[in-house]
């Protein structure tokens, strides 16, 4: 009986990856302000080449992603944030 | 009466006396406009991430005030006008950044206690 269970291999386990619940985390831990002078936190947004990354991935509200793209802007405007650079993180 | 930010950076080649009277100059600019100066700030010589007029660093300085909103366009233009002054923003605070900008200085003054 088992053997006949164990009968189809397959070369890779099926890897159906559960559906994570995508959250603001700005609505969850209740920020009202995002603050363009700290680049360390503006950065969790940006990827390598310093790009803004967009809401499907970080899953941000549109309200939050807004003000995030405005922080992120005036810190590139002050050099605190590079344009574009090669390896950020 | 608006609750303002600016921030402004100084180019590296001053030495540290012209630094102090640029600063004076802008914090002059401001009372002298009837505005009322909350909090200042200097984080001093920082690395620019990309270089401003052939500088890769950069002597920044905040200065959080209330004022009308006519003192902005003679701060602003005294900006353009002064070369040592590479770049600057100013911004309008609503209530959140108001509260957020409270806290900073709380945190900070505790900061300087311990």
């Amino acid at each position: 009986m088992v053997q006949q269970q164990s009968e189809i291999r397959y070369l890779t386990p099926p890897s159906v990856d559960v559906k994570k619940k995508k959250y603001c985390r700005f609505k969850k831990s209740g920020i009202k302000y995002i603050d363009y002078k700290d680049p360390e936190f503006l950065k969790k947004f940006l990827n390598e080449q310093g790009k803004i990354l967009p809401r499907r991935i970080t899953g941000t509200s549109l309200k939050f992603q807004r003000k995030v793209a405005q922080a992120v802007k005036r810190a590139r405007h002050l050099a605190l944030l590079p344009f574009v650079t090669d390896m950020m993180k | 009466m608006n609750h303002y930010e600016t921030v402004f950076i100084l180019t590296p080649v001053l030495s540290d006396v012209q630094m102090k009277e640029a600063v004076d100059k802008f914090r002059g600019i401001l009372t002298e406009a009837g505005a009322e100066i909350v909090n200042e700030e200097n984080w001093g010589l920082r690395k620019l991430c990309y270089p401003i007029q052939k500088k890769s660093t950069g002597f920044y300085q905040l200065i959080e005030f209330k004022a009308n909103p006519e003192v902005i366009e003679t701060l602003e233009l005294n900006y353009r006008r002064d070369e040592r002054v590479i770049r600057f923003l100013t911004f309008k605070m609503d209530k959140y950044a108001m509260e957020y900008a409270a806290k900073r200085r709380n945190v900070k003054s505790a900061k300087k206690e311990d």
